[in-house]
């Protein structure tokens, strides 16, 4: 015992210190990469422009002037203006909003109830996994965006019900990455050690299993964000998201799609913005996959 | 095999129970009295009263689930509200126009996403590598309904080369068909072209690395024979497996595309069921597609082991 009370401390304190060094030589590598710099550039410029939406945009987004009504890009309307005279650019900076929102919020929602989830199929295997196993199973063969649609039409049209339906939607993908590094971390020797020092199953799980099945985790999360986004701008898109007037992007295309004949500017800039929005963190999620990649070291 | 086969049917039932119970909870969403909500806006009690008998909503849930499981078993998804038809003869009804999307989209994404990634793997750290990854990067990151509308601005308002919506039967006019499909078929197919570049591109890469076919090069083979023969045939079968779970995004997508180009098919009735309120339609449709997921990832294993007789052994 007291040999053990001895190497406990040891064990603790170097470990973290070389998985900090790990981390900090991972953000190096990643920020190394020009492809993942730029998407890294890209989201922080979006979240400043939803952060500072009102002191960035040029007009009122829901203040609607008859006298502008599908007015073409120009001096005082940089892209142009809808069908009943709303400021694009204002809609497209207050839209980066939901679009951020619904990307973190989802994903947070899926990693909340996907790493407690997998971490307990994965630590407790047996009957437990085999029955977690089979209700992801379940959940995955629903398609991810026909899944968040029912979901979104069960609970009604709202964006916090739409983050919700995401969320869920995406949470096996996250239970089966956790479960999967949960099996294999708890054959470690270090995992042994733990155990054979008698330390307890949810401390071994929390403390020593878990840590290391962060990375990949990681990674997925970014992408998610990256789909979640594309996911929010579809189902408001289909109206199941943001309501009017509040702005979103995939709102603002719904109506667009309407005047593409005589109002193209409508469409094409909340297009682009989720277009860089989500190539940016398909960027930086490649960019960590590889950076957090230990045969890259 | 055939243990393999008893085997691997055996771990789908379970999956389909959680199914079909994931999709009956979806009705315990609704706030309030389940008929009420399902009978519509004009709550008629006549309507309000036949669905409570027809739901069982007397009984205890546990019993109401498996009145709707026999239910199933039996053809019976239930029936449209609004339509005043049974679910499943409405999504039989609208299947082949989204299977003929989803063909076409298939063959647009094996078109582009198998050269693309063989010549990415090839020509590996070149131009046509990086060129390669953009487009797969481009794939994934547009929104297909957003490049649907664009293709619609370019193809349709500005040159006027093909019809910005509507659906004709290809036994009425074949030309026509292809003229309103070709769109929607291009948006639904380049998601899935992005993935299967990236896999072709893996897969080809392991492969050309491995002995076989450095032994092959070694015996004085052409490049073109190596990659096309040797490599490619071993590559393919990944290739086919990781094809099949694109079928979840094949028919997201079909929901979306068939939106923008109004065409009638499985995708714009589900969303045409969300906004007329008509939740039989949706539960039905979502029970549908998640069996013919599983159905066909159960057909892909069972291909994957046919043209991999490794795995028979193993197995």
């Amino acid at each position: 015992m007291s040999e053990a009370a001895v190497g406990v401390p040891a064990l603790d304190q170097v470990a973290p210190a070389i998985e900090a060094g790990y981390r900090a030589g991972a953000l190096r590598r990643l920020l190394r990469r020009p492809a993942a710099a730029f998407g890294l550039a890209v989201i922080a410029a979006f979240v400043a422009i939803a952060l500072f939406a009102p002191w960035l945009a040029p007009y009122d987004p829901l203040l609607t002037s008859w006298s502008a009504v599908r007015k073409a890009p120009n001096a005082a309307h940089w892209f142009g203006t809808d069908e009943i005279g709303r400021d694009v650019l204002s809609r497209v900076v207050f839209g980066a909003r939901a679009s951020l929102l619904a990307g973190v919020v989802s994903v947070f929602i899926s990693l909340s109830l996907g790493i407690p989830i997998g971490l307990l199929a994965g630590y407790a295997g047996g009957r437990i996994d085999a029955l977690i196993s089979r209700l992801t199973d379940a959940v995955l063969a629903c398609p991810f965006l026909i899944l968040a649609i029912a979901l979104a039409a069960f609970l009604g049209p709202s964006l916090t019900n739409a983050m919700i339906a995401i969320g869920i939607s995406a949470t096996p993908v996250f239970v089966r990455l956790t479960r999967g590094q949960v099996m294999a971390v708890k054959v470690e020797d270090f995992v042994l050690a733990a155990r054979a020092i008698g330390n307890s199953p949810w401390r071994i799980a929390l403390v020593h299993v878990l840590p290391n099945a962060i990375p990949p985790l990681i990674v997925q999360a970014t992408l998610a964000i990256a789909a979640a986004v594309i996911a929010e701008a579809s189902l408001s898109f289909l109206g199941l998201g943001q309501q009017p007037p509040a702005p979103s992007w995939g709102s603002m295309l719904n109506v667009a799609k309407n005047y593409i004949d005589n109002a193209p500017w409508m469409a094409i800039w909340p297009g682009v913005s989720i277009f860089l929005l989500v190539l940016s963190f398909n960027l930086v999620g490649d960019g960590l996959r590889d950076a957090l990649d230990p045969r890259s070291r | 095999m055939l243990t393999f086969l008893i085997r691997r049917i055996a771990t789908i039932l379970p999956t389909l129970v959680f199914v079909s119970m994931l999709i009956f909870g979806l009705q315990q969403l609704l706030p309030g009295d389940p008929a009420v909500v399902l009978a519509g806006e004009e709550r008629d009690p006549n309507v309000v009263a036949y669905l409570h008998q027809k739901l069982h909503l007397d009984e205890p849930l546990p019993m109401r689930y498996l009145y709707w499981v026999r239910g199933v078993l039996h053809g019976d998804l239930g029936e449209s509200l609004r339509l005043q038809q049974p679910v499943l003869d409405l999504i039989l009804q609208k299947l082949p126009v989204t299977i003929e999307l989803a063909l076409l989209a298939i063959t647009i994404a094996l078109a582009i996403g198998i050269p693309a990634g063989i010549v990415s793997a090839v020509k590996r750290n070149t131009a046509w590598d990086y060129g390669a990854n953009i487009v797969a990067l481009w794939g994934l990151s547009t929104p297909n309904f957003w490049l649907g509308i664009m293709l619609i601005l370019l193809f349709s308002v500005t040159l006027g080369w093909l019809p910005a919506s509507g659906y004709v039967s290809p036994r009425e006019d074949l030309r026509a068909n292809l003229a309103a499909m070709i769109m929607p078929a291009f948006v639904l197919g380049n998601a899935i072209a992005a993935v299967l570049m990236r896999h072709t591109r893996s897969a080809m890469l392991q492969v050309l690395s491995s002995d076989y076919v450095r032994t092959a090069r070694a015996k004085g083979l052409a490049e073109r024979g190596v990659v096309m023969k040797h490599a490619l045939r071993n590559a393919l079968i990944p290739i086919i497996t990781l094809g099949a779970l694109e079928l979840g995004t094949l028919l997201s997508g079909a929901v979306l595309t068939e939106q923008v180009f109004t065409i009638p098919g499985f995708g714009k009735l589900i969303v045409d069921a969300v906004f007329n309120r008509d939740y039989a339609v949706v539960q039905g449709v979502v029970l549908f597609t998640a069996t013919t997921y599983i159905v066909l990832n159960l057909l892909a294993d069972i291909a994957y082991v046919i043209v991999n007789p490794r795995l028979r052994v193993q197995k």
